[in-house]
């Protein structure tokens, strides 16, 4: 089996803080994370080495700190790690995001092999798209199957594997004919806390560099001068006001609350 | 199975004890490994933010070469709070802006990292987001390190526990009881931004010069320390105060912090700045009598986790990078002389301690923190004088200064009485001198 995940490193959004006065985004001191989504994707595609044997790798585009982002799904098992890095996909868009992907992975399959099953998170936390996956899956022209909640029965024999994914309006089961991509949700698995071996094989890895030098890119396709994306306008969120609290004793806390309640629900009555 | 692991040293923390411990035994060859419970280092370690540069030298050389540093403090000064009024002393110098220079500020979480990135290139090897959980002891002897992950065990010959102010590790094997709320201090410290050019005019410095305020007084009821230091884009303002004082009185480190913030002598430093970060921790300032025992059959304490804090000169760090470094250096000498590793042989750690600063500061304020428990009026009563006497001798209204000094006396011995002023007095002679 060989498993490749697709990662993403980005800030912490539960610690990014809006400045309400400017409309912008407080991204100092924001600590760079692995996209949570894709600690599962990572945690999926090594559960199954464990069981069938093979191997599972992780590549992210971005900038060398990125690095980081892949150490930790080398401490989380994953075998090898590539960062494809380059000037050139500055400013990248989704579309063009998933062109220099789509090509470093045919890269590292030329070089590691064929690949079962693809990976990634179902979005990223930074961006929210969930386009870069599709974008890749489409690109091999493969199966696709977004928003994963279980994977069972991969048969690597028959080529196939069950599915099950979350949909606006429940759940799907899908049979899937592999190699196909999948985009991952957090209720997929539970994290595992890997073995001490694992990181102390991470902290002893090299990450292997991608670039326009290795990798066969077309340039009219990266970067920002070949991304659609446009953003026309951005804006913030009404910062919502905090809560009355009431206080004093039981009966005058319930005796204030209905007194707020009641008048309230006989008027949707 | 799984194979052993095994290496000579295992460090317990990736702070600054723990570090500086690491590149000295990585740098002589001995396979170490830092094992760290935050995400990365430096994510859990907090500190005012005065380091103080003379301990790197037998570390690193060239510090800081390419430390993340904010400023070199070349402006000290101390302030005596009282309501609405304050009392300073300051002290600039010159040759602060010589290098190498005295101290710096730095944040922690910058800082360690880049410590950790150097013990990494002198070959140490370092494990993240893993918590050391107990020593592994056989026939009395530690003979390694028990973390919170699967196939987690970990040997070496000797362990160096700089796993901070709540050490579990010197906890596990008894080293030291459990902590009592009037040997720590609670500090808050609140990260402001302010533009660069601001600081400097407000603060009177240019470049990357800095300045350092300690604030105590009754204007905190006498019983916080608290300090405004300046970074590149920012200055840290923060409240430390003794945990038992924090319980018994109900106060909450915050409020003091949002008090402070109020002083007219503060207010004007910090306008227009927007709060960055809030930080809180732990400091150890028990002092010398609060300390643990410092070694055991195979284990070393360091830093935070030994208790090295110098609360009267707010060092701590350079306690702990020195502390790691002698324990270092302790387990090279052993291990030369072909030692066990045994309490016996690691006495040499202790005995190298007792020739530096670290535990000669350290003993030479052994009664201060006692000192201060048990004398609340020291840092309310005076304050309070010295405030309304300096006002008394600076305000003109038509009273001689005769008759001014008459006044303060007058005060001085209703308030304290002169028995008592002649009692503080000597007590603090002893303590401090």
């Amino acid at each position: 089996m060989h498993a490749l995940v697709f990662i993403k490193q980005v800030p912490d959004a539960s610690q990014v803080r809006v400045n309400y006065e400017t409309g912008t985004l407080i991204r100092e001191g924001v600590p760079a994370i692995l996209n949570p989504f894709e600690a599962h994707a990572v945690e999926e595609a090594v559960k199954l080495r464990e069981k069938h044997g093979g191997k599972v790798t992780v590549l992210t585009m971005g900038p060398p700190q990125a690095t980081e982002a892949l150490k930790e799904c080398l401490s989380r098992g994953a075998d090898k790690a590539y960062l494809l890095s380059d000037r050139v996909f500055a400013g990248s868009d989704t579309l063009a995001t998933s062109y220099a992907l789509f090509e470093g992975a045919k890269k590292i399959i030329e070089m590691e092999g064929e690949v079962d099953l693809f990976f990634a998170g179902k979005q990223a936390i930074d961006g929210d798209t969930a386009q870069t996956g599709p974008g890749i899956a489409t690109r091999f022209d493969i199966p696709l199957v977004t928003y994963l909640i279980k994977l069972d029965d991969v048969n690597f024999e028959k080529k196939r594997a069950v599915a099950t994914r979350l949909t606006e309006f429940g759940q799907e089961t899908l049979q899937v004919p592999l190699p196909a991509f999948f985009t991952v949700e957090e209720s997929l698995n539970e994290l595992s806390h890997s073995p001490l071996p694992w990181l102390i094989k991470a902290a002893q890895s090299k990450i292997e560099r991608l670039s326009s030098e290795n990798v066969n890119l077309d340039r009219e396709q990266c970067g920002l001068r070949h991304s659609p994306t446009k953003v026309k306008k951005a804006f913030t969120p009404e910062k919502r006001q905090r809560g009355e609290t009431l206080t004093g004793s039981v009966e005058e806390m319930v005796q204030k609350t209905s007194d707020i309640l009641i008048p309230f629900l006989k008027k949707d009555l | 199975m799984s194979s052993k692991l095994k290496y000579d040293v295992i460090v317990v923390g990736a702070g600054p004890a723990g570090l500086s411990a690491a590149i000295v035994l990585a740098k002589a060859g001995v396979r170490v490994i830092v094992i760290e419970r935050g995400r990365l280092p430096g994510s859990k370690n907090v500190m005012g933010g005065v380091f103080y540069s003379d301990c790197m030298k037998d570390v690193l050389d060239d510090f800081p070469g390419n430390a993340p540093v904010e400023r070199h403090v070349i402006d000290q000064r101390i302030w005596i709070l009282d309501q609405g009024s304050s009392v300073g002393f300051n002290h600039k110098n010159e040759s602060f802006n010589k290098k190498p220079y005295n101290c710096h500020t730095i944040f922690r979480a910058q800082f360690d990292r880049w410590l950790a990135g150097e013990a990494e290139k002198a070959g140490a090897l370092i494990i993240n987001s893993t918590v050391v959980k107990e020593a592994l002891v056989e026939n009395g002897k530690v003979i390694g390190v028990k973390t919170d992950r699967p196939q987690g065990d970990v040997f070496a010959n000797c362990v160096i526990a700089a796993d901070g102010v709540n050490s579990l590790f010197a906890k596990s094997l008894g080293l030291r009881k459990k902590i009592k709320p009037d040997s720590v201090a609670i500090a808050v410290k609140e990260v402001i931004g302010l533009d660069e050019k601001v600081i400097n005019d407000r603060f009177n410095v240019k470049n990357d010069e800095g300045v350092t305020i300690e604030m105590t007084g009754s204007y905190f009821n006498g019983e916080a320390m608290a300090f405004l230091y300046t970074n590149k884009k920012s200055v840290s303002l923060g409240v430390g105060m003794v945990l038992k004082d924090v319980i018994n009185n109900k106060v909450n480190p915050n409020d003091l912090i949002e008090h402070l913030k109020k002083h007219p002598s503060v207010a004007p430093l910090i306008e227009g700045g927007e709060t960055k970060e809030f930080l809180a921790h732990l400091i150890p300032e028990g002092g010398y009598k609060a300390m643990p025992k410092l070694v055991g059959n195979g284990v070393m304490l360091a830093g935070d986790a030994a208790m090295m804090v110098d609360a009267i000169h707010r060092e701590g760090s350079n306690l702990a990078i020195t502390s790691g470094k002698l324990a270092a250096e302790t387990y090279l000498e052993v291990s030369q002389q072909g030692g066990d590793f045994s309490e016996k042989s690691l006495s040499l750690y202790v005995k190298k301690l007792r020739d530096s600063f670290v535990l000669k500061d350290l003993k030479k304020y052994k009664g201060v923190p006692d000192l201060l428990q048990t004398n609340k009026h020291l840092l309310l009563q005076y304050p309070k004088l010295l405030n309304q006497a300096a006002f008394e001798m600076l305000n003109v209204d038509g009273v001689s200064k005769k008759d001014k000094e008459k006044l303060i006396w007058k005060t001085v011995k209703k308030e304290i009485g002169i028995g008592n002023l002649v009692k503080d007095l000597f007590k603090l002679w002893r303590n401090m001198v």
